[in-house]
């Protein structure tokens, strides 16, 4: 999905999550109104908005713990560890959030895709304020969730090649 | 289709409710009008005098109406709100609103009243029993939800946050009021009491009636127009209404 | 990966309101400190004649606990609501409603109970003897889950809302009303020979009856202020 800021990507990504209010139309999930599908619909779904969502308080262990906890899983001893490895945070596990850097909360925030185990992922701007091997680590990750049969809304100011996959372009124009 | 619905859900568009209200309110405030002056006129000319409480006790036609209805307002309020969070209707919520100044307006007269007639009957400007107390809850009742529509900015999502306290009020005044009955016959035991006697003439009743009526009358003249207003400045987007305020 | 049933999620999310309450103490013991100070205020306002200092105990106690309590009901969601973990609470597979009653829960182990423990010691002050300050500890117990539960309510409603605080306070008091009355009544019904039972009953009726609801209202005031 692409605009200018201030279109309204952020409002209609929150609507397909199901958080904002729809004024007209409706947002269909396996052919199923998500109204009437809310529980199975969350379970599929994965979102990751402009916020962290990252407890300061807590260490990122803490936190991706609760995280998968929420969307009803533990993860298995170690996959935490080597999750955190492959965003690019190895050994932080144990450190406060308050501790990290911007870009290190962000790249746990987006860590939480990992442990995820729903179907439709929806990001809005992951690419932002990432560096040139986090943006391509990004992009093999979401070509691996297309692959294995999933999907992504994404919205992004600046064009990602993900794998050799075309998006289907949305633009939105005041 | 069913014609009858449409007829119906025709009226949830601002727009139109808007033209309807313009339409309905000045009956009501004519009813009301009448109804003030007849309701006055038995209270204050008609109603015989009281044996033990002399002329003081009139106040009780102000009084008992304007209770009454601050209760009955909360209901039809928390009617209107969870009307609108159910079906997700712009109007119900307005309507809500329109409704909330004119039922605390009541709940403090109801007080404002109670205290005077209390003072020459029982020496005291304030007696805590159970039906003054539970109206003054009800009060506050009110004030939260007006305040809490006047902290959000925005008003879809002011209406549906008071809806939600609406009808959580609605659910509580049945509990308040009996814990609050509990806690007077628990601390006074038999003591003054603002109820009416068991025994009234068939005149009082009367003007108490049709007063209560006459309540009922002006409550709606108001909130129409109120409602009206709201309706403006919520469409003021709106080509129609920058039509209608040319 | 390990899939988990309902109530563990909601045993994970009572671990991280602990664990975040044991690293930011001051904010747990505050309402706590609050309390105590209230509740002194009292005799400094009426006088310390003791008689009416006995009579007065269990509201003024229960009217400071009430306080207290609400004090702490600010930061049940706001902290979540800023830093974006309600809105992941809000589309978790869990039900936002079972993530409330666990919210609820820990907000009374976390500020209920300590209120609960506290008690005694002012009761001590204002000359209530053991009977009394048992019947008072025990109406405690029983009030503050409800307090907490009924609170949420109002915290939900105000969430990112100008004078958020105060306007709290102004939607839970008249709620929590009826707690009172029969949370504080129960040591006078007891002194005049009536007996704490029927208090008692209440109260639990009152706690059962906001497990019920609350939950129900609080989503409801919750994906609303996520709109």
């Amino acid at each position: 999905m692409a605009g200018a800021n201030g279109v309204g990507k952020t409002s209609l990504l929150r609507m397909v999550c199901g958080l904002a209010p729809v004024e007209a139309g409706q947002i269909f999930w396996n052919d199923q109104p998500i109204q009437a599908q809310r529980d199975a619909y969350r379970q599929d779904l994965c979102y990751l908005g402009h916020l962290n969502a990252l407890q300061e308080s807590m260490t990122v262990n803490e936190n991706l713990v609760f995280t998968a906890a929420l969307g009803g899983v533990a993860p298995e001893p170690g996959q935490i560890d080597s999750v955190l490895t492959h965003f690019g945070v190895r050994g932080r596990g144990a450190q406060l959030v308050r501790h990290l850097s911007q870009g290190q909360k962000r790249r746990v925030a987006l860590s939480r895709l990992a442990l995820s185990q729903a179907r439709l992922w929806v990001l809005d701007e992951p690419f932002v304020a990432m560096d040139e091997a986090g943006v391509r680590m990004l992009a093999d990750l979401i070509a691996a969730h297309l692959a294995k049969g999933g999907l992504t809304v994404l919205t992004s100011h600046q064009v990602v090649p993900i794998g050799n996959i075309a998006p289907q372009m949305l633009e939105l124009r005041a | 289709m069913n014609t009858q619905v449409i007829h119906w859900f025709k009226f949830a568009s601002p727009q139109n409710f808007y033209n309807l209200a313009g339409r309905m309110w000045p009956w009501f405030a004519t009813l009301a009008t009448l109804l003030t002056a007849v309701g006055l006129w038995i209270s204050f000319f008609v109603a015989p005098t009281d044996a033990q409480q002399g002329e003081g006790y009139r106040i009780i036609f102000v009084h008992v109406p304007t209770s009454q209805m601050s209760m009955f307002i909360y209901i039809v309020m928390a009617a209107w709100a969870g009307f609108g969070l159910a079906f997700n209707t712009r109007l119900s919520g307005m309507m809500a609103s329109a409704l909330a100044p004119t039922g605390a307006l009541f709940a403090f007269l109801s007080l404002v009243t109670g205290a005077l007639w209390g003072k020459p009957m029982w020496g005291a400007w304030w007696v805590w029993d159970a039906r003054l107390t539970s109206e003054l809850i009800l009060l506050f009742l009110y004030l939260g939800f007006l305040a809490l529509q006047a902290s959000i900015d925005d008003p879809r999502r002011a209406d549906k946050a008071c809806a939600v306290l609406a009808l959580v009020g609605v659910v509580n005044v049945p509990i308040i009021y009996f814990s609050v009955k509990w806690w007077n016959t628990l601390h006074q035991g038999a003591s003054v009491s603002l109820t009416r006697s068991p025994t009234m003439a068939s005149t009082m009743l009367w003007g108490m009636l049709i007063m209560v009526v006459a309540c009922w009358m002006y409550a709606i003249t108001i909130a129409l127009l109120r409602v009206r207003n709201i309706i403006l400045e919520r469409e003021r987007h709106t080509e129609w209404v920058k039509h209608a305020l040319e | 990966m390990k899939k988990l049933g309902l109530a563990s999620v909601m045993l994970a999310l009572m671990r991280r309101e602990f664990a975040v309450a044991l690293r930011q103490k001051g904010e747990v013991l505050t309402p706590l400190v609050f309390f105590v100070v209230v509740a002194s205020l009292f005799p400094l306002g009426v006088g310390p004649e003791s008689a009416l200092l006995l009579r007065m105990a269990p509201g003024v106690l229960w009217v400071s606990a009430l306080l207290a309590a609400m004090l702490s009901l600010q930061r049940l969601f706001a902290t979540d609501y800023t830093d974006g973990s309600l809105e992941q609470m809000a589309l978790s597979s869990t039900p936002l409603g079972l993530l409330v009653v666990a919210k609820a829960l820990s907000h009374f182990l976390l500020s209920g109970l300590p209120l609960v423990m506290m008690a005694p010691v002012l009761g001590l002050q204002f000359g209530l003897d053991g009977r009394a300050l048992g019947i008072l500890m025990l109406t405690l117990l029983l009030g503050t889950p409800t307090l907490s539960l009924i609170g949420s309510i109002g915290a939900a409603l105000t969430l990112g809302v100008r004078g958020a605080g105060v306007l709290l306070s102004l939607l839970i008091l008249p709620l929590y009303i009826p707690v009172l009355i029969f949370g504080a009544g129960a040591v006078e019904a007891d002194a005049a020979g009536l007996g704490f039972g029927g208090h008692l009953s209440l109260l639990a009726a009152l706690f059962v009856l906001s497990v019920f609801f609350a939950p129900l209202a609080t989503t409801t005031a919750l994906r609303i202020s996520l709109e």
